[in-house]
């Protein structure tokens, strides 16, 4: 930053300046360097949380050490922590949720974007972002008294006749469970999907629609130039709604179940890394209980800094490094 | 004129003389079971006496958390600390028990001819995933007459940490030797079996909504929302419904132990009408003070609490402390000091 800016004074020879001149370039400097500082706080908040979280969770690193990560038994009585079924529970989740909401995400996008009159995309996008701001309880108690009687009933037992022969349906009809988490997640992260993935597409040039339709394409092969293009915005859309998704707590605590046993089955409860850490925080006790639930967090820190720098190279790899293209987010 | 300044004058002198006694403010962190007495006590206590305790329903775990570091006056936990968790403190800590609560077994069975009625060993099997139909032998044992339906039993607990799994667990350890060795009593346990629901509202809404679940929830909410409570077996053979009183009952049955320690569970207590799943919340107080003022102020309160505070707990679904228990903490009251002078000398 600083480096950046002496380089800049540096290249710019000093000229017999005016009072004025001066003046602007000063502040210019100012505000540069006040803008720098505030971009600068958000790494201090950052460092500060890795700080902190590391400094708890050292009497479990000290203590458990990589036992923590492959340990599938969590009991604060006996003080033994593992928390792989916690990390388990986070990736299948989210992981279901992606499939879910990125197909349907991306369809409404494009329909929104390219397909519907510009009147109705313009209210149906907007009724997609109100979603987004419905607090997260309230799709927890969705899923508990509206979705979850409606998989007991009628999805999963369902699921279980006709599909019970794979490991993934098989078990009990709770209603809450891994399937829940995910459809709730699903519907929680669309909108960010659709909203970014819609502005993205908007933002495509117009003369690649253009071009392909001269070239002769038809509507829907003009379509998938379009999308081909926009790959790498679409992409970040999901990473980021892939973010929320591994750190969604409230939803997800009152309708997974809550049991920490790793299951094949996605109608087996569960836990996830969030709810775990939501659910036994607060009335906590033992400086080792305390350690292992600071230690969840930094894994999930540490999960979300990984899956990060694995969708940068996604999409690094799939554009071959191009930036040119519109919306690269 | 005259009057009003005279008037004043004595206002002045009353509050005056009121002050240096003790501090006007406290501050205290901790259980949220208790909040709904504690913050009547405190908004009565400072209509009363001017004094105005500032409380946080953090959770026991945060509140524990809080007296260690010294940020709060005093703490509040529905679980008494264990003597490991002790030793974590940085100077010895006294336990005021306030009220008691029970747990209430709620369950879902449509069609029975007869209430559902339970015995420590159908708990216990239920949650050890030993139960697993409702028609099971041990069910029907204690439940002559009954034509219990050959449906799954969904045992569901609370998912997060609470002074409520506390109670539940303590009591499975004390009616279970298999319970004890395995599991253990916390605020949270590793369950071998069921599900989990997040807070009193989630167990509750899972057990309403699943034909054959069972759960457990504050008496106080059950009582509230009308759930289906069934009545539990207590130590002398007596099928005994939650409620005040038979909670102030197994306070009153374990008032020797708890004279001995008042840290001691109240579950499986003994006398006739005791129910069994009952427990109590405390206050956590440092036992030597380094503030005199503020020492003075909350043993006053906790005895204010003791004395005129008792009567108004049944109004909001607690149970009241017995006399037996109220004399235990009078006693400890006097073991407070502030820099090795006792603070207390009233009753």
């Amino acid at each position: 930053m600083s480096t950046a800016l002496t380089a800049g004074a540096a290249a710019s020879p000093m000229r017999p300046a005016t009072a004025r001149r001066r003046l602007s370039r000063l502040a210019d400097q100012v505000h540069q360097r006040a803008l720098g500082a505030t971009a600068l706080l958000v790494f201090l908040a950052v460092g500060l949380i890795v700080f902190e979280v590391v400094r708890g969770s050292a009497p479990a690193l000290g203590t458990l050490g990589w036992r923590f990560l492959i340990g599938t038994e969590w009991d604060p009585v006996a003080d033994h922590y593992g928390a792989l079924p916690y990390l388990f529970g986070t990736l299948v989740s989210s992981a279901l949720a992606m499939v879910m909401a990125v197909p349907l995400g991306v369809g409404t996008a494009v329909y929104l974007a390219e397909l519907a009159p510009p009147r109705v995309g313009a209210v149906v996008a907007f009724v997609v972002e109100l979603l987004a701001s419905i607090p997260s309880i309230v799709y927890g108690i969705w899923g508990l008294f509206v979705l979850a009687p409606f998989l007991r009933s009628l999805v999963e037992p369902w699921l279980i006749a006709h599909l019970g022969f794979l490991p993934l349906f098989q078990g009990f009809p709770f209603g809450i469970g891994m399937l829940n988490a995910g459809i709730v997640l699903a519907v929680m992260v669309v909108p960010t999907i659709v909203s970014l993935a819609r502005e993205i597409l908007l933002a495509m040039p117009g003369s690649l629609r253009e071009a392909a339709l001269a070239l002769g394409a038809t509507r829907a092969e003009g379509l998938g130039v379009l999308l081909d293009a926009a790959r790498p915005g679409i992409l970040g859309a999901a990473i980021l709604a892939l973010g929320r998704a591994l750190g969604e707590t409230m939803a997800v605590t009152m309708v997974i179940g809550n049991t920490n046993r790793i299951s094949a089955s996605l109608l087996a409860p569960g836990s996830t890394m969030a709810s775990v850490i939501a659910n036994e925080f607060t009335e906590a006790t033992g400086q080792l209980y305390l350690s292992a639930l600071t230690e969840i967090a930094l894994v999930l820190f540490a999960l979300t800094v990984v899956i990060n720098a694995l969708a940068r190279l996604l999409v690094l790899w799939t554009t071959g490094g191009r930036r040119d293209v519109a919306g690269s987010a | 004129m005259h009057r009003i300044l005279r008037f004043a004058a004595l206002a002045l002198i009353t509050v005056a003389a009121a002050i240096p006694a003790g501090a006007q403010s406290l501050t205290g962190a901790g259980a949220t079971f208790p909040y709904p007495i504690y913050s009547k006590w405190f908004d009565a206590y400072h209509k009363q006496t001017g004094v105005s305790i500032n409380y946080q329903s953090i959770g026991s775990g945060a509140g524990i958390q809080q007296v260690k570091a010294g940020t709060v006056d005093f703490g509040a936990s529905d679980a008494a600390l264990s003597n490991d968790r002790l030793k974590e403190l940085p100077r010895r800590i006294l336990h005021f028990p306030t009220v008691g609560g029970a747990v209430a077994m709620v369950y879902n069975l449509q069609g029975l001819d007869k209430p559902l009625q339970l015995t420590p060993e159908i708990i216990t099997g239920i949650y050890m995933g030993q139960i697993t139909v409702w028609n099971d032998k041990k069910v029907a044992a204690a439940n002559p007459g009954v034509t219990l339906p050959p449906a799954p039993v969904m045992a569901v607990h609370r998912s997060d940490g609470s002074g409520t799994t506390n109670i539940f667990t303590s009591y499975l350890a004390a009616v279970s030797g298999e319970w004890k060795e395995i599991i253990g009593a916390n605020t949270s346990v590793s369950w071998p079996s069921g599900i989990g629901g997040k807070g009193n509202e989630g167990v509750a809404g899972l057990v309403r909504q699943t034909p054959g679940a069972i759960g457990y929830v504050e008496l106080a909410y059950a009582k509230q929302n009308q759930l289906t409570v069934a009545p539990v077996r207590n130590q002398a053979g007596r099928f005994v419904l939650p409620s005040l009183a038979s909670t102030t009952a197994a306070v009153e049955g374990s008032a020797a132990a708890l004279a001995r320690d008042v840290r001691t569970p109240i579950v499986n207590a003994p006398g006739p009408d005791a129910y069994p799943i009952s427990g109590l919340t405390f206050l956590l107080v440092y036992r030597d003070s380094k503030d005199p003022a503020k020492a003075k102020t909350l043993a006053d309160f906790i005895a204010w609490a003791m004395r005129d505070g008792q009567a108004m707990v049944e109004a909001l679904d607690y149970a009241k402390l017995p006399d037996a228990v109220i004399k235990v903490n009078q006693a400890n009251l006097k073991l407070l000091t502030a820099s090795g002078k006792p603070v207390f000398a009233g009753r």
